[in-house]
């Protein structure tokens, strides 16, 4: 198949591309950003997803299926950014399937959506509401985003949509949410509280991305593998050193003694967990990661 | 997953033995999927340990009607001002039973909120009680202890000592839907050990607890007397937990009644033995 990936060069979706290519795909890739050493097998487009350069790729580059990863994060991109690119280039990229007759699309979203509480269930399943806008407001963007791809499962029936609400991904690459707050050597924790992580290995988070698509999978899914660990023994294994500072003194030490920079609101992700039960995906794909927890992170461990 | 070196001199080593002994999955972290950790186990049940053996004295009767394997339910009533009895039929279950089960309890939801209490807490098993947590762990083979009266049976005063409050009916619709015989089991002691005579509202609030027991001598800490646990014959009721109302409530009822009748049993005994 022929497929296109939007935010291409980003680290996960470069691994997307490089397992399309091994699985015998054609890679149609779209990124304002370059990627100069791009594989053979995949053909480079330098545009932003939300203006007039894109639509032409689309209308240019006959498509089977897209796979739609021009997301970003506050870690990257000013609150006014992120609403641009993460809600109104979803709704770009979607209409574009729809009106040049791109029959899949698949929109990789995060599990961080459904928000941390301490008054939510352990396991999310996919019935939950995601509540990531009103606990942590710097995300209300990609749940609006998350929800927005969803309505394609209705107003577009003729495609086939998929949300991917993908748990945290580390690997080689070092990028992603996660690799961002362990950027340091120390990791600020909450003093008394030690949340579950929930993460996968990005290369099995890259693996299921294009089962979805080559599953022609419909749907809204959680995607998870291993188990989920403690943040303090994640710390640990991946060699660091966790540090419980009190609550009141959190914000105080956030982007200050090198620990990484969070908005006040990023608190409750700290100190509660967001665990997602796969079951729905699992089922539906017949996916199962080849990292388990303890691989993973021994995986991460030995990084330089 | 290894404890901090000040908790680690807090373990018990024959409870640590024990520990090991949980069919529980743990993975080579020594952690389920729930993030139940095995070390924290072997903390967890360490601290309880000098209160139920010393403390509260506490004597189990017919342990033999709690399933050695799989899913079930054990219901009781609270008994005293505070929910110690949870943790004493916590220790009990870990203690009598060969080998030994954890079971899990449905915690308020006050205590997320709290450090320290939230972690341990959570790397006990002890998750708050919503249905999601309560069905999920019954399909994994697990015991799920229940206390019907919820916050309202703790916060009982002593004038009401050993008077059941309203049941939630949540738990039998789950026993039926997840297929998983209901142990009853009746707590008698815990009204001495806190006779509670009023409730500060205004500190529970300041703390965000649903009430503050003072007691007669003023402070919220039980006394060291002795306590005992009436386990009783499983019941398993017929149906799927999507029957009308006033079925549920029938069922409900059983279940209370049985409670009821083992409280009587207990406190019939306790006066017996003199043991206070």
């Amino acid at each position: 198949m022929r497929i296109g990936i939007t935010g291409i060069t980003g680290a996960l979706a470069r691994l997307v591309a490089h397992r399309l290519l091994t699985r015998g795909h054609e890679v149609v890739g779209i990124d304002r950003r370059p990627w100069p050493d791009a594989p053979k097998g995949v053909t480079m487009f330098r545009a932003d997803i939300r203006k007039r350069p894109a639509e032409d790729v689309f209308r240019t580059q006959p498509m089977d299926g897209l796979i739609h990863m021009a997301t970003v994060t506050h870690f990257t991109a000013s609150k006014e950014e992120r609403y641009r690119v993460n809600l109104m280039g979803t709704r770009s990229v979607i209409e574009h399937c729809q009106a040049y007759g791109v029959s899949r699309v698949v929109f990789v979203g995060r599990h961080t959506v459904y928000g941390a509480a301490p008054d939510q269930p352990l396991y999310r399943t996919e019935a939950e509401p995601p509540l990531a806008g009103a606990t942590f407001p710097d995300l209300a963007d990609l749940v609006a985003a998350d929800l927005f791809a969803g309505s394609a499962l209705w107003r577009f029936p003729e495609l086939s949509t998929s949300v991917l609400r993908i748990v945290y991904t580390l690997g080689p690459s070092q990028r992603g949410t996660l690799h961002n707050f362990l950027r340091g050597r120390r990791v600020p924790l909450v003093m008394g509280f030690d949340p579950l992580y929930h993460f996968m290995h990005e290369y099995d988070a890259a693996r299921a991305i294009v089962h979805a698509l080559e599953g022609g999978l419909r749907g809204v899914y959680n995607v998870a593998g291993p188990a989920p660990t403690p943040l303090s023994l994640l710390c640990r294994v991946t060699g660091r050193t966790p540090v419980p500072i009190p609550e009141p003194l959190y914000p105080f030490f956030s982007g200050r003694f090198g620990f990484p920079s969070l908005p006040d609101a990023a608190l409750n992700h700290v100190k509660y967990p967001i665990v997602v039960d796969s079951i729905a995906f699992q089922k539906a794909t017949n996916f199962e990661a080849e990292y388990d927890e303890v691989a993973t992170l021994e995986a991460v461990r030995h990084l330089p | 997953m290894k404890l901090a070196p000040p908790l680690r001199l807090l373990v018990d080593e024959e409870i640590r033995a024990r520990v090991m002994k949980l069919e529980l999955p743990f993975n080579r972290y020594g952690l389920d999927r729930f993030g139940v950790s095995r070390e924290h186990l072997a903390l967890f049940y360490s601290i309880l340990l000098p209160f139920y053996r010393r403390y509260f004295r506490v004597h189990t009767f017919g342990i033999e009607h709690v399933p050695a394997r799989g899913r079930a339910l054990i219901i009781g009533n609270h008994s005293g001002g505070l929910p110690v009895d949870a943790a004493m039929v916590i220790s009990a279950l870990f203690q009598e039973l060969e080998p030994p089960r954890h079971a899990h309890g449905m915690v308020e939801l006050f205590a997320q909120y709290w450090p320290f209490v939230s972690e341990l807490f959570s790397r006990a098993g002890q998750l708050p009680g919503l249905p999601d947590h309560a069905v999920r762990f019954l399909e994994d083979e697990r015991l799920l202890m229940v206390f019907p009266e919820g916050a309202r049976g703790t916060g009982k005063l002593y004038k009401d000592k050993y008077q059941l409050v309203r049941f939630g009916t949540g738990f039998v619709r789950i026993a039926l839907q997840t297929r998983s015989p209901i142990v009853p089991f009746a707590f008698v002691g815990g009204e001495e050990a806190l006779p509670v005579v009023f409730h500060a509202k205004l500190l529970a609030k300041a703390v965000g607890a649903p009430y503050w027991p003072v007691s007669r001598y003023l402070l919220p800490v039980p006394m060291p007397v002795a306590c005992e646990i009436h386990f009783g014959a499983p019941l398993v009721f017929e149906g799927d937990g999507t029957e009308a109302d006033d079925v549920i409530e029938g069922y409900v009822s059983v279940v209370r009644s049985r409670i009821e009748e083992l409280i009587d049993k207990g406190r019939r005994h306790r006066e017996a033995t003199g043991k206070r």
